[in-house]
């Protein structure tokens, strides 16, 4: 860890003029993340511009109908806000399904957004990483690709982006609203975070010196019929290997709306709107949702250690829609509670 | 014994609230005045040499002490022996910072030493060192056919014994025959405290070292004889650990480059790793195993072929018993146990909880469960069928061996007449549903021992030894020994350990603690017990006048006629009425040969487990766990509970999850951190129950026990393993079940 300064800002204009004034400046919410990467070197920055004293932890209803969550919210805050829980489960469930209890007592909203890749070549400072060091190579690639991304990947990078909330906001259609240097402005979800293309160190399209303020839920929250299904090697503080957000409005069997989302497959929650389209009009049935799974794994490619996700994530999709569509999905413990 | 019975019940941890008051202070804790801090840097290649350190680039930083390397490292002891630790392997040990030769990756190459531990750890991180890279080899698939029979091995290694019988010959004509290659990669003992060491300097080359260790005496041995100094002028202490599970059982670089800096120094320096470097030593080693059974048509084994295959670094050669044990637990007349390392460029394996045995275990129950399905038979029936009634290794018989009943009282608590024979036929819900089970064999060892034992004016008796307490019971367990032996109420003993000021005892290993300082803590109450006899004797009109040891017993707090129990004489007034304000008596214990010599001394345990499955997934989750464990007599079954409770989250972890991951292109540990080393946290937990057997044992030591903290290990995997396949019809021969191996 190199030596850096700290400020503490009361006001979001002063944050952000404090980070401009910083040359190698970042923002701290939480810390869950960005501490750990300066302990191992990954992040050196020369000023941290602290935020919690920022007026954004509100979480409160929105003209349009919606929820506001302030980027300084809590996780847990978030997952456990009575109008998050009523409206918005589906966001519930994705955020208990994340980290522990300690980590979300401790991490931001905005902060989850901006959390980096698990990927391990990323983390040791030993190997070649061109998140980390750009055009020193990728060495997932040909090596130990276990956690790695099937879906939008680049040869320079097959890192995934380790969010189980951010999964959920995809599949909700949240709007990140951000305050920067030059005003404010606000982003779909979807286009928040990038794919890895030849710029992998850039994990979003912020612009330098801007920082999350909010994230914006629209009014329609799936509150009836929704799943957060995510597998991985252990029952609790561990990344998807494969997770799934699915979200279901239904007319008797008919579905007349649908979202589908899947995390630990990408360099970014990955949204798969052509895919919502083949769900859309159709009967709520295995074939209609083994139609839509298909289509998510079209064009997967596997880089060996991580093959097994494609099918892992073919049939964890056709799961999250069984029970988003049963309306029996109301925990993350499908795999917890042995005895139900 | 008396009837006092502190043995044998269950007992609270003495030490427990000191754990969780934060009043044990743990080594890297200790405050001493005027500190340095060593942040240690580790090597990024696997092999080469290092070129040049740019030392005088953060030499240059206001604060920073000094950087130890090859390049200025004073010189030290010459010899290998002076390296060699008290549980080496054989071979040539590693000596931090000796040279410019990288032999494996993180490696320790330098110590920065600095004011703080934020700026030490800052120039660690921009110290630049130049490398010669050569071309390293650590994946042991490439030495299937380099595998070579060790030398002599570490301590209480055995080579595999002869073959008996034919068992090539047996194993062709068999009835049934199943052959397969079981696989586990390496694993790491993580345990949660970092490897640490405070050296305070006493002035002039005195030093007192707090180490996080399993074993004060091994350290103190290690440092004396590279430094060159006196034991006197080198204490070493270690009173808590948090967590060892064989990891401390070698003196780690940490102390041996506190103790480099803080002599060279001058003053007191701390140096504990990173919980990456906690990846940098010795590891359960990757293990190939092939296993040929096959049987006569009664179900009784015609041959049993078991060898092994694993890793060892390029400077020692690090020993396990892996096959013999398959040798042992079962009945059969043609044997071929072989045993074979091979030498990666990564640091030397080293003694993970029931070394050899739960690797040894895991092929060999599968196997066993394989052979069982061929041959058409319970699993548990094949294995009473071919029960060893003597240990056909050594020709000798067991000193005890309730394995039988283990079976018998564990399947009948589990329920395993519930069990439908047939793979996949039992479900619940959209689950499938397997019972598996698997045992396992453990040695049962006593070591050379000493104590210490001081009752004082006031009734209360201190008893010492420098031994450790691993978190596995110790304190507790000779405190109730103490208390027991002299009749006092526990309140009124002290037990204390970790130091190498009191009488010397061996590293907490191998289960053995329990009979070795137990043994010696009773053997000095009973010595201290027979001097406040003869002072209780030449007390104005004692009660006890002529009596022999014998013919009294020690019981709250008092000596008296066995009887005649109104006859006694209060302990304290014993030493009031002597003038002394304290009595003092050492004592040891060593097994007694002559007793021991003709048999084969050993724990078994039999494993129950229940899994359910999500096939469409792969997830397993081990709804249920019983181990049946027969370990002779259980001094506190509270604490020995926690151990086998520890062993089983072990065994679903070794089953489910636990690997080191190695990156052969850079021949590197990759997921070196507790976030992606993956070991089980509540939600994978379900129903565990522990069942001891009653065994009694007069031949392995005179408190009849066997120590309990490694077998409950055994068995754990391979029965997690078949009951996976009893669940899905899948076998899956290498750990972990990774949800994909059942995709």
């Amino acid at each position: 860890m190199n030596p850096f300064t700290y400020s503490s800002v009361t006001a979001v204009e002063d944050a952000v003029r404090d980070n401009a004034s910083h040359e190698g400046a970042a923002y701290i919410g939480g810390g869950t993340n960005l501490l750990d990467l300066m302990k191992e070197n990954v992040a050196r920055p020369t000023h941290l511009v602290g935020l919690n004293k920022l007026p954004l932890t509100a979480i409160e209803p929105t003209p349009e109908g919606g929820l506001r969550l302030g980027a300084l919210a809590t996780n847990a805050d978030t997952a456990w806000n009575e109008e998050v829980k009523r409206r918005y489960p589906l966001l519930n469930q994705a955020i208990l399904a994340g980290a522990s209890p300690q980590l979300r007592n401790m991490a931001t909203n905005g902060g989850n957004l901006m959390q980096r890749t698990r990927c391990y070549y990323f983390y040791d400072t030993a190997t070649p990483c061109n998140k980390r060091e750009p055009g020193s190579g990728c060495s997932a690639i040909g090596g130990f690709n276990r956690i790695h991304a099937i879906l939008g990947t680049s040869e320079q990078c097959i890192a995934t982006h380790p969010s189980d909330m951010c999964v959920a906001l995809a599949a909700l259609a949240a709007t990140v609203r951000v305050s920067g240097p030059s005003g404010e402005r606000t982003i779909p979800f979807e286009d928040f975070h990038r794919l890895p293309g030849n710029t992998p160190e850039r994990d979003n399209n912020l612009e330098p010196g801007e920082l999350i303020t909010g994230l914006d839920l629209p009014a329609k929250g799936f509150e009836k019929n929704f799943s957060y299904l995510k597998l991985r090697d252990r029952n609790s503080y561990a990344f998807a290997l494969v997770s799934v957000a699915a979200a279901l409005e239904l007319d008797g069997n008919t579905i007349t709306d649908a979202r589908l989302a899947l995390g630990g497959v990408a360099h970014k929650p990955w949204r798969d709107q052509e895919a919502e389209n083949l769900l859309k009009g159709q009967p709520a049935t295995p074939e209609t949702f083994a139609r839509a799974a298909a289509k998510v794994v079209e064009g997967a490619q596997g880089y060996g250690s991580n093959n097994f996700k494609i099918e892992l994530a073919r049939r964890a999709i056709v799961r999250a829609l069984k029970q988003a569509a049963e309306g029996s999905q109301h925990a993350s413990d499908v795999f917890l509670n042995s005895n139900p | 014994m008396s009837t006092t019975n502190y043995i044998g019940k269950p007992t609270s941890r003495v030490d427990g609230p000191a754990k969780v008051t934060g009043a044990a202070t743990y080594a890297a804790e200790f405050q001493v005045p005027n500190m340095a801090y060593g942040w240690v840097v580790s090597s990024s290649i696997a092999k080469g040499r290092i070129t040049k350190v740019h030392a005088d680039e953060v030499l240059a930083i206001p604060g920073v002490l000094q950087v130890f390397s090859h390049e200025n490292v004073p010189s030290l002891a010459w010899f290998d022996r002076n390296y060699k630790d008290d549980v080496a392997p054989g071979g040539s040990p590693f000596r931090p910072l000796h040279e410019d030769k990288i032999q494996f990756n993180q490696q320790p190459i330098a110590l920065v030493v600095a004011e703080t531990l934020e700026l030490a750890r800052y120039a660690s991180a921009v110290l630049r060192i130049d490398y010669e890279e050569e071309k390293h080899e650590t994946d042991i698939e490439a030495k299937r056919d380099e595998g070579f029979e060790p030398g002599t091995g570490k301590s209480g290694w055995m080579p595999p014994p002869p073959p008996r019988g034919n068992p090539d010959k047996a194993w062709a004509e068999a009835e049934h025959r199943i052959e397969h290659e079981y696989v586990h990669g390496a694993q790491h003992h993580n345990p949660m405290e970092l490897y640490g060491a405070t050296v305070e300097w006493r002035g002039d080359k005195k030093l007192t070292v707090y180490d996080k260790t399993q074993g004060v005496v091994n350290v103190q041995n290690y440092l004396t004889k590279i430094f060159g100094l006196s034991k006197d002028d080198c204490r070493v202490i270690n009173q808590y650990m948090g967590g060892g599970f064989g990891s401390g059982l070698r003196p780690q670089y940490s102390v041996f480059l506190a103790v480099l800096a803080s002599l060279e120094l001058k003053r007191s320096v701390r140096v504990t790793l990173t919980r990456q470097q906690m990846f940098s030593f010795g590891h359960r080693p990757h293990t190939l195993q092939y296993v040929k059974l096959g049987t006569n048509p009664d179900g009784t084994l015609a041959a049993l072929q078991h060898h092994a295959l694993h890793e060892t670094s390029q400077f020692e050669e690090y020993t396990e018993n892996v096959v013999n044990w398959s040798g042992m637990l079962y009945q059969c007349e043609n044997v071929k146990l072989g045993y074979q390392l091979a030498k990666l460029d990564v640091f030397t394996p080293q003694d993970m909880r029931a070394p050899g045995a739960a690797t040894g275990s895991f092929a060999l129950e599968v196997a066993m469960d394989e052979m069982a399905v061929a041959a058409g038979l319970d699993p548990i029936d094949f294995r009473i069928r071919n029960y060893a009634e003597q240990d056909q290794n050594a020709g000798k018989p067991f000193s005890s061996k309730r394995l039988r009943d283990c079976y018998h009282q564990g399947a009948a608590k589990f329920g395993w007449d519930q069990r439908n024979p047939e793979p996949r036929s039992m479900r619940k819900g959209n689950r499938l549903v397997g019972y598996g089970m698997a045992g396992g064999v453990w040695d049962a060892t006593q070591k050379k021992a000493a104590a210490k034992a001081t009752l004082t004016a006031d009734g209360k008796l201190l008893v010492s030894s420098a031994t450790a307490d691993i978190g596995t019971g110790t304190y507790t367990i000779m405190t109730q020994i103490a208390a027991e032996t002299l009749g006092l109420p526990l309140e009124a003993v002290t037990f204390k350990l970790g130091d190498t000021d009191m009488p010397e005892a061996p590293v907490q290993g191998g289960s053995w603690t329990a009979a070795s300082v137990g043994t010696a803590v009773k053997n000095v109450c009973e010595a201290l017990g027979e001097k406040l006899l003869k002072l209780a004797q030449k007390m104005e009109g004692s009660p006890l006048k002529g009596a022999s040891l014998d013919e009294v017993e020690f019981v709250n707090g008092q000596i008296r006629l066995r009887q005649d129990p109104a006859n006694a004489v209060v302990l304290r007034d014993v030493l009031q009425a002597s003038g002394e304000t304290k009595l003092e008596t050492d004592s040891s214990a060593a097994p007694n040969m002559l007793k021991q010599a003709n048999h084969s001394m050993h724990s078994h345990n039999a494993v129950f487990v229940e899994v359910e499955v999500d096939e469409e997934f792969g997830t397993v989750h081990v709804t249920r766990v019983l181990n049946a464990v027969a370990a002779g007599r259980i001094l506190n079954p509270k604490t020995a509970r926690s151990q086998v409770l520890g062993s089983i989250v072990w065994g679903i972890s070794m089953a489910l999850m636990e690997e080191t991951v190695m990156d052969h292109q850079f021949g590197r540990y990759m997921n070196h951190n507790y976030s992606e080393y993956h070991i089980p946290v509540q939600a994978d937990i379900h129903d565990m129950e522990v069942l001891f057997v009653e065994e009694e044992d007069d031949i392995v030591n005179p408190l009849g026990v066997k120590g309990v903290g490694e077998v409950g290990l055994l068995g754990v995997a391979a029965a997690i393993t078949n009951a996976v396949y009893h669940a899905t019809g899948k076998r899956v021969r290498e750990l972990p079940i990774y949800l994909d191996k059942l995709l």
